[in-house]
């Protein structure tokens, strides 16, 4: 065996779009569709109707070491991921892997939801790749690892809470013993002690020898875990180096940017014919700072557009939501917006600016999308992804959502909803 | 684990017809086991009757068939009583149509798998079709006290009943496999599938002999690899004459949907993940 693990040269994957079929899209599917679109309208300018989410992608991970896979949303890193693990095959170039690869794409791979906690770790672990006896051999510590207690094992995995699948599903994947490990964002889920028990399963897994390929939008995981990471764009290795200057420019390409976009000249505007983007802001309700939003504080988002030669289209602007990791928290499309081009279409600027309330975001990283689409088919006409961003701030003092509790407050939205109590007897 | 196994992988395009992989397949019998053992478990799992679905199923049917087509003249041959022949025929039919049903149903069954792990595809059909096989026994063993309880006694043809067992199984695999690979990219199969299958039970000799099939006709009715299977399967239960013509004929119809299901299969099995 010599001293490369995985050597990729060259690999490309392109995916054809606009393979839609049926004709009763959903709405979500309709807005999500008008996100994705920009790809093949990029593409059809280069003369193909294709998306490459993997172009040129060429590295060597030497034996025993820990990479880094980081990168933005729709850069290229499950892609290349799954190319690793032979779910897909890649259009162009070779990857060579030298050892039993194991990889690790989702927890509970190949889980049935009708079979037991005990049934569930045999067919799980055959699917990842373990023998029959291997399975039986490490079927204690498994089920050790996972802090299962041994009374739920004859339960279906169904009844269990998503905690307890979780747990189960990490306690096999975490006892495949590969040579090489491919991993794709599995640390997302869980909760934060069982996180760190997995982060620290992987360090081991990483000590001993084995390489592992890692990719994640945890910065601090990837910290700790890797030496060297590699940061694709658009399906490129933009970076391949130490893992803290690879962060660092990430860190800076991304959720460094800023909570104003503008572009003065339409020429490189984003955007086609019909509309094409001049400016997204973030704008706090009652002034402050942009950047840093105090979660009770509501929130313009004003996007303004060049409309060009539109016809008898009719577009509106939509924006999509994302926190850092990458989840969409929600969409809003100017629907009653549209009214605005019965005055007569003709090339001009147009301003559409959405309120969200205050005390509706969740803490953190927001990354706002902006589009301006037209329907049926659904065409972004101009598109912008990761426009502009800011920071929620929680810091109210029992006049939030979170009232006056300190713990830690989950979801994705912490919106302000009212609630009604009252009491019905006394005894 | 084995010690520090050599083994590389090299990940390229691959390009035109592609073999079929048998070795991969070997080092993936654990996984078909499993999968075997999953549709197997989670089939009976909260059902009243549990396995005993296995036989109700033939023998509903052919209380339907005796019923309303045992009363025919002539529709199946003298000397065999009508629900014995018939069964005699849906046991076997009954082990093509699930296996069938199965195996199309299994890729778009294991989206997520297909999705976020790599194992040779060909290991769906094959296991969904492997898991009637055991429903096959626990009806042949009924069957088996069946017939000379209906006055037939078997002969030494008998030892012939699971070749032509494994004709339907082989049957089964080869037009499922087809149907799987197009499947997942024609969603039309969900409706077209169980309609298929309809009709093919009225294109076999399930339910009435294949006599009443003009001679001019036989050669084409042979072309449905079901045909041979069940004509033989009856001749190795009940006797009666061979039908060694009709049994060759199905059989290289067989062969051929095999290897072109399997060549197709593989040719398109690169874009499985990406269109499932």
């Amino acid at each position: 065996m010599g001293d490369v693990a995985i050597r990729a040269e060259g690999l490309s994957k392109r995916y054809r779009l606009g393979q839609q079929r049926g004709s009763n899209v959903l709405l979500s599917e309709m807005l999500g569709n008008a996100f994705r679109r920009p790809f093949r309208r990029r593409a059809a300018s280069a003369g193909q109707a294709d998306f490459w989410a993997l172009q040129d992608v060429s590295f060597e991970v030497p034996a025993g070491s820990a990479v880094g896979v980081i990168g933005r949303n729709g850069a290229g890193k499950s892609t290349l991921l799954k190319v690793l693990s032979r779910i897909t095959e890649p259009t162009a170039g070779t990857a060579t892997l030298h050892g039993r690869v194991a990889s690790l794409l989702e927890v509970g791979t190949g889980f049935h939801p009708e079979l037991s906690g005990e049934e569930n770790i045999y067919l799980s672990g055959a699917v990842l790749g373990m023998r029959r006896d291997e399975i039986r051999r490490k079927f204690d510590e498994i089920v050790e690892f996972s802090g299962i207690e041994s009374q739920f094992l004859d339960t279906p995995v169904k009844r269990y809470s998503s905690g307890m699948q979780v747990r189960l599903g990490f306690a096999v994947a975490a006892h495949l013993e590969p040579e090489i490990l491919l991993i794709d964002e599995v640390l997302a889920v869980g909760d934060a002690k069982f996180q760190a028990k997995c982060l620290g399963k992987i360090e081991e897994i990483g000590e001993t020898g084995r390489t592992v390929l890692f990719v994640s939008h945890n910065m601090p995981a990837i910290l700790r875990l890797c030496s060297r990471a590699i940061l694709l764009e658009h399906g490129r290795v933009v970076t391949d180096g130490p893992t803290h200057d690879a962060v660092r420019m990430y860190l800076e390409s991304d959720l460094g940017r800023s909570s104003e976009r503008r572009w003065t000249d339409p020429a490189l505007a984003p955007g086609d014919e019909v509309a094409k983007l001049k400016s997204v802001r973030v704008l706090p309700v009652g002034g402050g700072s942009a950047e840093e939003i105090e979660i009770r504080q509501p929130i313009d988002i004003e996007v303004e557009y060049w409309r060009g030669e539109i016809g008898s289209l009719r577009p509106s602007v939509n924006l999509a939501f994302y926190n850092d990791e990458g989840v969409c928290l929600f969409i809003s499309n100017d629907w009653q917006g549209r009214a605005v081009h019965d005055a007569g279409g003709k090339p001009g600027v147009i301003r559409s600016t959405c309120r969200i309330p205050g005390n509706f975001l969740a803490e953190g990283r927001v990354i706002v999308t902006a589009a301006v689409s037209t329907f049926n088919p659904a065409t972004a006409h101009a598109l912008e992804r990761d426009a502009v961003a800011f920071q929620v701030v929680d810091r109210s003092q029992g006049d939030g959502v979170r009232g006056d509790s300190t713990n830690e407050w989950a979801g994705v939205v912490r919106p302000m909803l009212d609630w009604h109590t009252e009491t019905r007897r006394v005894e | 684990m084995q010690p520090a196994t050599t083994t590389s992988i090299v990940i390229r395009p691959s390009r035109g017809w592609i073999g079929l992989g048998a070795r991969e397949l070997w080092q993936y019998r654990d996984l078909g086991y499993f999968l075997v053992w999953r549709d197997l478990k989670v089939r009976y799992k909260q059902t009243l009757f549990g396995a005993a679905w296995a036989v109700l199923q033939p023998v509903l049917l052919v209380l339907v068939f005796s019923a309303f087509l045992g009363r025919i003249e002539g529709i199946g041959p003298a000397g065999v009583p009508y629900p014995l022949f018939a069964f005699a025929g849906l046991v076997p039919w009954t082990l093509f149509s699930q296996s069938l049903n199965s195996a199309a149903n299994s890729l778009v069954n294991s989206q997520n798998l297909i999705a976020k792990v790599y194992f040779p595809r060909l290991l769906l059909p094959l296991a969904a079709v492997g898991s009637h096989i055991v429903d096959f026994f626990i009806a042949l063993v009924v069957l088996l006290v069946m017939t000379p309880v209906f006055g037939v006694l078997p002969k030494l043809t008998i030892l012939w009943l699971p070749l032509f067992a494994l004709f339907a199984v082989v049957a089964a695999l080869a037009v499922g496999t087809w149907l799987a690979a197009i499947y997942v990219r024609y969603r039309d199969l969900r409706y077209a599938i169980p309609f298929l299958i309809q009709v093919w039970l009225f294109a076999t000799p399930v339910a009435y002999s294949a006599d009443l099939i003009p001679r001019e006709l036989r050669g084409v009715y042979a072309l449905n690899p079901m045909t041979g299977a069940v004509e033989g399967f009856r001749w190795a239960l009940l006797g009666g004459s061979l039908p060694q013509a009709t049994i060759l004929l199905s059989a290289a119809a067989t062969a051929v949907i095999l290897v072109t299901g399997i060549a197709y299969f593989r040719r398109v099995e690169r874009t499985f993940a990406d269109v499932i």
